[in-house]
């Protein structure tokens, strides 16, 4: 028994940043001390604290250090698990009161969380199946296979209230249940990684920290729908995933995990992996099926849904990383535990994926039904520089952009929809004062313009025409016309398009119209951008009481737009001005400014 | 039979389970606009991708609009197919579609027949809303020698995608691309050429806009009229004469031979001569070859490959270089008729009519595209002139018509010229699926049983079903003959000879649906198959009405050996009227 273990993050961030170089640096140095013994340098999954990383925990004390740099290695080693004197330069520091916080319990960033789907990360070497067996790993499919039948182990998936956290919120043991009473000769339970949403990376730290919770999962919902065959659809983006699920299934085979007759039982369940090439919309079922199926990967019309007619047209049934990561919580704790967290209608836990102007940066996982507030301001450590909240913007491509009204508005599915705005797989990207919404707007809308299939007319030509217009909006030449033909189109791609995504591609236009709608006219009838993010409605002036006529700006001006005799205030020609703002960067006298 | 009622338009509609909203809808009179959506219900074959959104509808409980070609009638369904949000929704849709097409329709090939073109106007839409600003998908054009893709004008309705890979099992076109820059094209954006294409042209006959167009041959062959230097000959296929009338207002199914001659000659060519002779030719060269085969192999001879392949079709021909290269001599080598006519013309006929082979022009009328290609392949050419100048489909005969001033129903009855004018009935069934192989087995029979044929018609060869077995027998020898049409079938056909499912002595192939009175060149159908038995119908007809019905009963057939090609399979037939196969496509 080691009485110290260093858990060092080895997710795709930290790994980045050298961790896997602390990991060799802290062994090497435990060699030089001849502590092999006392203490064990474990690679783990994502701690979800990315914005500090690369991460090292010391247990049991629950020491974080923070921002970690494999020369760091030997004073960790020599300090701490020598002489037992924690190496304060390294331990988080509290923003607001400039403390060094000895303990992760004490941080903000994870006192009002509850990790269920990401229990094992942070904790566990994904690598080693039997870490994960050693925390109640495998127990709950023992335990189905063992006492329950497929219906006793659906009706509890239903009576916990979890539905799936891919976006749309379907209840996932309903979800089991029509596939389990459409019979047939094969059935498929399908796994879906095929995280595309800009910035989101719940389901790859999922994979990274904790693939044996998505194997366990797969294997107990094709126990209850009658599947022996398990797929996981995976962007190839995600090699460190791929490699340490890979390992997971290997390592489950030779368990007798996965295989023929699990665990002595007449169940058999296999699976294997199917690559995808990282398109957004791959991320909707049926064209996630159509891909698999090596087609192109477009959607088709539902129904039939995939739990009737799937992958080579066989009950199917297709549910997102984190929903798989909460099954076997829900079989171990109970699912009246599970559902007694949460709201009335969204049960259990979401993650999220924190990011923008905000301190903390990185993966979160909280009870549903808490506020925006709290994920902000408490668990986010508020908005980078001090500055003004404006908006944030939850669900990805598909949500909305939320506002300082919604800030207490409890999380979950419906409140969010009610609210304009959506789920979705769990981005959350926090926006401040400087942010120009029209700008968002026209971000995602690129976003889903790239990223469209082009199989129906509304998401293909319709997304362009709005592209186009946010794009003349900003660069000053829109016009009230222009905002009426937006929300037409808006509307009318959410009624017509053909899947999912088409159907959700237009909210974030329309949530910034509906919540910003003064910034629009701004745009449109005064020509100025509030947040000065739009380069054409950006003016510069130069003060001629300021001026001291160096022509250093009119030397720069790559227009010839700055006139002026030397030693005298020079001036700036609207009509040829490109709004670069060069000259604003050049001026050593702050003589120029921004209207 | 189970079934469902619903209300459509406050309109009580009963229909069976799995009835879709808009064939419900049809049901019940109700017309509800499509773009992408079509039926090919001789095939058993619907394109309906749902992609287009024209044909959305309000179902009352639902969230969003429901595309009426892809939804099934659930029971007590309430379908509003003419609201308002539909009515904004579905114009709105057609305003984007308009919004990336190009605006050239008073040029455009297709203007007058574009379904695009129709529901702008149906939808009374004057006004493209977000045009000022609107960038346009363009793509490479690409001309093949015998069809034209200008995706400018795709739609992404996908039906020329499910006619290539699911008709025809081609696999020429798909979907490329993402997003506002998805379209339909071969693999890597090749060009046609350089792809599994046969050029058998049903994209084109599907095509609802002019993305896929056919390579126009009626400026040449206008300049050739004019050339008092030159002697322009025209040859007719046995499918033109059974669906010309179409373009000219008459129903489907009218025989329009006399008319259409009448026509050509006051177009002004020097000879209007029939293809249906070059038929009757084509079945002494393939009917000889095929019964040598057959008593070569009765005798014995194992060196002999059965069954016999029928050549006349171009796309055929194609498609079996590109995916069987292994079974090139498995085909008869007769020429197409077209090419017979060609090649005798240039040679007989001109020596006949005292003019040299560079003055003469040949211009064929077509039901079908890949003659264009055909004509142009290098074997059918001597020193660099083909024997085949210009293949004019069904459709461009009628605009050069129409072009020309010339009043077709007013036209009189008129005759084709000689000596290669004259024809049987055999040359004419040449026109529908299984009409080949019934003309050379009335021939073979004869040649080979010594005996008279009782009964002309063999009906067991007939009809429209995909893949059909007969066997004929041959006074006691039982000859099992094999027909497919369309080249999904042939495959299907052809993979079960390879495994050994069928023992057949002679197969005829035809790519397009219903043989060539299906062809692409001929008046566009977009899936719509109701016309293809009634032209069937006026080819069996026309047969019907002949006086002689057999090829070899043909006097200029008979002449035509007798002066100059000896017997069938001479060695001047072979130079003139055999060829060879490649095993890339030659293209």
């Amino acid at each position: 028994m080691y009485k110290m273990q260093l858990l060092v993050c080895g997710g795709t961030g930290c790994r980045a940043s050298a961790s896997a170089q602390i990991v060799e640096n802290l062994n090497a140095s435990l060699k030089a001390h001849g502590l092999e013994e006392d203490a064990q340098v474990v690679t783990t999954g994502c701690f979800g604290f990315c914005e500090k990383g690369p991460i090292v925990k010391v247990i049991p004390d629950n020491t974080f250090y923070t921002q970690v740099k494999p020369e760091d290695a030997e004073e960790i080693i020599a300090e701490h698990v020598l002489k037992g004197r924690k190496v304060t330069r390294l331990l988080y520091e509290n923003p607001k009161t400039q403390e060094h916080v000895a303990d992760s319990k004490h941080m903000g960033f994870y006192q009002k969380q509850i990790r269920i789907a990401l229990r094992n990360c942070g904790f566990i070497n994904p690598e080693n199946i039997d870490e994960y067996i050693a925390r109640d790993g495998y127990s709950a499919l023992a335990q189905v296979l063992a006492d329950l039948t497929p219906q006793q182990a659906i009706d509890m998936v239903k009576q916990s209230g979890l539905r799936g956290r891919g976006g749309a919120g379907f209840p996932t043991g309903l979800k089991w249940e029509i596939a389990s009473k459409n019979s047939a000769d094969q059935k498929y339970v399908v796994c879906n990684a095929d995280e595309g949403d800009p910035g989101a990376f719940m389901d790859r730290s999922i994979l990274e920290g904790d693939p044996n919770s998505i194997i366990e999962a797969m294997a107990i919902c094709g126990y209850c729908i009658g599947a022996s065959k398990g797929l996981v659809y995976i962007r190839a983006e995600y090699p460190l995933a791929i490699k340490r699920l890979q390992i997971a299934i290997e390592q489950a085979r030779e368990c007798g995990l996965l295989g023929e007759n699990i665990l002595g039982s007449k169940f058999s369940f296999d699976m294997e992996l199917r690559y995808g090439a990282g398109a957004f919309v791959c991320g909707e079922e049926t064209a996630l099926i159509h891909s698999m199926e090596g087609s192109r990967g477009e959607p088709t019309f539902k129904p039939p849904f995939p739990a009737q007619s799937g992958y080579l047209g066989k009950p199917t049934n297709v549910n997102n990383v984190e929903t798989y990561a909460n099954i076997p919580v829900i079989f171990l704790k109970g699912p009246e535990w599970f559902s007694s967290i949460g709201t009335e209608k969204s049960k259990g836990t979401k993650v999220f994926a924190l990011a923008g102007k905000i301190n903390n940066v990185g993966l979160i996982e909280v009870p549903m039904g808490i506020t925006l507030r709290e994920i902000i301001y408490e668990i986010g450590g508020g908005i980078k520089g001090g500055k003004k909240f404006k908006a944030v913007q939850t669900g990805g491509p598909s949500g909305g952009c939320l506002t300082q009204k919604h800030l207490d508005t409890p999380i979950d599915f419906d409140s969010l929809v009610a609210a304009g705005s959506m789920m979705g797989s769990g981005g959350m990207i926090v926006m401040d004062e400087d942010d120009c919404m029209v700008g968002i707007a026209k971000f995602y809308l690129e976003f889903i313009v790239e990223e469209s299939c082009g199989k129906c007319t509304p998401c293909r030509v319709g997304n362009k025409r709005m592209l186009e217009l946010l794009e003349k909006i900003c660069n000053g030449k829109g016009n009230m016309g222009d905002l009426e033909q937006l929300r037409n189109l808006a509307l009318v791609i959410k009624d017509t398009a053909l899947c999912g995504l088409g159907q959700t591609s237009p909210n974030p236009v329309l949530s910034t119209l509906d919540n910003f709608y003064d910034e629009y006219l701004a745009h449109v009838q005064d020509k100025v951008c509030p947040a000065g993010q739009c380069r054409a409605l950006r003016h510069y002036f130069i003060n001629p009481d300021v001026c001291t006529g160096c022509t250093l700006c009119a030397r720069n001006c790559p227009v010839q737009a700055i006139t002026g005799e030397k030693r005298q205030p020079h001036t700036i020609n609207q009509e040829i001005c490109i709004h670069c703002g060069v000259c604003y960067q050049k001026c050593k006298f702050n003589a120029i400014t921004v209207q | 039979m189970e079934t469902i009622k619903l209300t459509i338009d406050n309109k009580a509609v009963e229909v069976p389970k799995g009835t879709t909203v808009l064939k419900a809808a049809k049901q019940a009179g109700i017309h509800i606009p499509t773009l992408c959506y079509m039926n090919m219900e001789h095939l058993g074959i619907e394109n309906k991708p749902g992609g287009c959104r024209v044909c959305v509808c309000e179902v009352q409980g639902r969230k969003t609009l429901v595309p009426a070609c892809v939804t099934e009638c659930t029971e007590g369904m309430d379908v509003k197919t003419h609201s308002l949000r539909v009515l904004n929704s579905r114009r709105t849709v057609v305003e984007l579609l308009l919004s990336d097409h190009p605006k050239d329709c008073l040029t455009c090939l297709k203007s007058g027949r574009c379904e695009l073109q129709a529901l702008a106007n149906m939808m009374g839409i004057r006004e493209i809303h977000c045009e000022a600003t609107a960038a346009m998908s363009t793509y490479r054009k690409d001309a093949s020698p015998a069809l034209i893709r200008d995706m400018d004008k795709c739609v992404m309705c996908r039906s020329c995608e499910t006619v290539c890979n699911d008709v025809q099992t081609v696999g020429a076109l798909s979907a490329v691309n993402r997003g506002f820059m998805a379209v339909v094209a071969p693999a890597f954006e090749q060009e046609l050429t350089d792809s599994p294409c046969t050029f058998c042209g049903q994209c084109v006959a599907v095509c609802p806009t002019g993305a896929l167009t056919e390579v126009d041959h009626t400026p040449k062959v206008i300049r050739a009229l004019a050339d008092p230097a030159k002697t322009v000959v025209v040859q007719t296929a046995p499918a033109v004469r059974a669906a010309l009338g179409e373009e000219f207002g008459y129903p489907a199914g009218t025989s329009v031979t006399g008319k259409m001659a009448a026509a050509l000659r006051a177009l002004g060519f020097d000879k209007v001569f029939d293809t249906d002779f070059a038929a009757d030719l084509t079945i002494m060269e393939e009917g000889t070859e095929l019964l040598d085969r057959i008593s070569r192999h009765l005798q014995g001879d194992k060196s002999v490959r059965l069954p016999i392949l029928t050549s006349c079709c171009p796309a055929w021909v194609n498609f079996f270089e590109c995916n069987y290269p292994d079974m090139l001599d498995v085909p008869s080598t007769a020429r197409s008729p077209q090419q017979m006519f060609g090649s005798v013309a240039k040679t007989y006929l001109a020596k006949k009519m005292g003019i040299k082979r560079e003055d003469m022009v040949v211009v064929s009328i077509m039901p079908c595209l890949a003659k264009k290609y055909e004509c142009q392949r290098e074997e059918f050419s001597v020193d660099g002139n083909p024997d085949v100048d210009y293949a004019l489909s069904t459709r461009e005969l009628a605009q050069l018509i129409k072009m020309a001033n010339i009043d077709f129903r007013s036209l009189p009855d008129e005759d084709f010229d000689h000596p290669m004018g004259e024809s049987t009935g055999a040359g004419v069934i040449f026109g529908v699926t299984g009409g080949v192989i019934e003309a050379a087995t009335r021939t073979a029979y004869e040649v080979f049983t010594g005996k008279k044929l009782e009964k002309v018609d063999f009906t067991e060869l007939r009809g429209l079903e995909g893949i059909r077995t007969a066997t004929v027998d041959f006074n006691g020898t039982p000859i099992h003959i094999g027909i497919a049409h369309t080249l999904g079938n042939a495959r299907k056909l052809l993979d079960g000879i390879k495994k050994g499912m069928y023992n057949f002595h002679a197969i005829e192939i035809m790519a397009c649906p219903g043989g060539c009175i299906g062809g692409a060149g001929q008046p566009l159908h977009r899936g719509n198959s109701s016309f293809i038995k009634a032209r069937m119908e006026a080819i069996y007809k026309e047969d019907a009405g002949k006086p002689i019905r057999k090829s070899h009963e043909n006097p200029e057939i008979i002449a035509l050996y007798e002066d100059f090609l000896g017997k069938p399979l001479s060695e001047k037939s072979h130079h003139l009227l055999h060829t060879h196969y490649f095993g890339h496509p030659k293209k």
